[in-house]
């Protein structure tokens, strides 16, 4: 099997959510306060952390475009851009499932919310550019300038529940949270990540082969 | 010192072209109004409801009359290859930037200065914290939505679907701005009696400290490529 390093870490990511889901949905005790409701956090949290990561990864590789000009910088922030975006609206759904018994309302203008659907909106929004660009240098160059301007929001979303009064709660730290719990959260938070890298990764490819064909179109041409 | 003063040729070139074509900038005016109008018409009648949100509605119509503006600013460069003859002169990049930002600024602030008479009186407001500070606020938040706004139109301009794309790529990206404009507006027209009007504004400074200087820093790479 081609590419077989890049299954290995997707199917031992799949295999930690089901191991990290297990312990949050039957080892870990229920929150005094929230209750069951709680148990989402487990992959809510680390779908964030995730999201964040792969908006961090974008940033750096449209920086490398921009240095270098190489096609596969190209290719990797188009991938890191849509698993983003589709890990963006993931972490929107789980929270809005989570406020609806918490808080009472599906969606609350809270700093914390309304901050991370800008940096959605505005990565999504990036994907359309590249939609509406044919030339494949434009398109790259296009596509960084805007993913620089966009990751702005990124440490915005991060600390926006310490610079304002927000609804959404600040950060834990594991010396807060009980052992039961953090163990489900962290190995989470590893299956979260080897999935993001299985997801990029093979976006990638495909990006890699559209833009082969692409350039072979246009000098045939 | 060069690049000041190619920045000053280009601002000068740009609002000579605004005063040329005033029609059409008349026109973004009254579509300001217009948009004014009809957001009292879809709340309906309810004066003390249109007076507390006159803030957002004003933010609101500025939003869009600015998408017309910007998208303009550089159509008119794509027309016989006007861009490249002025990288080709040439021109620093970031002096087209800074000069095209400033004139849009220049014109967006026009527009929402003329729009306050007609909020004070479509929605009775009053303005209590003074029209000097309101024109301010204006300017300031103006200056939010031309630093990303400009190298967006710069983008658009050349790409298929401009008039889709621009909005996209912009109206996400300037919600602080927006957010801490009609905040700052708000407390200017209904008071201030908690002092927040400086946190606000200052949201509002280090959003365009960073959008001014991160524009700037990239417009090169849009135009040269």
């Amino acid at each position: 099997m081609k590419n077989r390093w890049e299954h290995v870490v997707g199917l031992f990511g799949l295999v930690l959510l089901l191991v990290g889901s297990w312990q949050g949905l039957f080892l870990a005790p229920p929150d005094r306060f929230m209750g069951d409701v709680m148990r989402i956090m487990y992959v809510h949290v680390p779908t964030a952390w995730s999201t964040l990561l792969v908006f961090t990864m974008v940033f750096f590789v449209a920086i490398g475009w921009l240095w270098r000009g190489t096609w596969g910088w190209d290719a990797l922030q188009e991938a890191g851009i849509e698993v983003g975006v589709v890990l963006g609206c993931l972490l929107l759904c789980q929270g809005s499932i989570w406020a609806r018994p918490t808080w009472g309302v599906w969606w609350d203008w809270d700093p914390r919310l309304t901050t991370t659907a800008v940096l959605v909106l505005a990565f999504g929004a990036i994907l359309a550019l590249r939609t509406f660009v044919d030339e494949p240098k434009r398109r790259a160059t296009w596509t960084a300038v805007a993913a620089i301007i966009a990751y702005v929001d990124v440490p915005i979303v991060y600390f926006s529940v310490r610079w304002w009064r927000s609804l959404h709660q600040v950060q834990s730290s594991p010396s807060t949270v009980d052992g039961t719990m953090v163990t489900p959260l962290r190995i989470n938070a590893f299956a979260l990540l080897f999935l993001a890298i299985w997801f990029v990764v093979r976006r990638y490819r495909i990006a890699r082969k559209r833009l082969d064909a692409e350039m072979t179109e246009l000098e045939a041409a | 010192m060069e690049l000041v003063y190619q920045c000053v040729n280009v601002l000068r070139k740009d609002l000579l072209q605004q005063w040329r074509a005033r029609a059409r900038l008349a026109a973004v005016g009254v579509f300001g109004l217009t948009t004014l109008l009809l957001f009292s018409f879809a709340n309906g009648p309810d004066t003390l409801m249109l007076r507390a949100n006159a803030a957002g509605y004003l933010w609101l119509a500025l939003l869009l009359c600015s998408t017309l503006s910007l998208a303009e600013s550089f159509r008119i460069e794509m027309q016989n290859g006007a861009l490249e003859g002025l990288l080709l002169l040439p021109t620093d990049p970031r002096a087209i930037y800074y000069g095209k930002a400033l004139a849009n600024l220049a014109v967006l602030t026009v527009l929402g200065v003329g729009l306050i008479p007609v909020m004070v009186g479509l929605y009775d407001t009053s303005i209590p914290g003074g029209v000097v500070p309101l024109a301010g606020v204006i300017a300031l938040g103006s200056a939010g939505l031309v630093a990303p706004g400009t190298l967006y139109s710069a983008l658009s301009a050349r790409a298929r679907g401009s008039d889709v794309l621009l909005p996209l790529l912009l109206f996400p990206l300037v919600v602080p701005a927006l957010l801490s404009s009609v905040k700052a507006t708000s407390l200017i027209l209904a008071g201030d009696p908690m002092h927040q009007l400086p946190s606000w504004l200052g949201l509002l400074a280090a959003f365009n400290v960073i959008y001014w200087s991160l524009c700037g820093l990239l417009f090169g790479r849009v135009v040269e490529d």
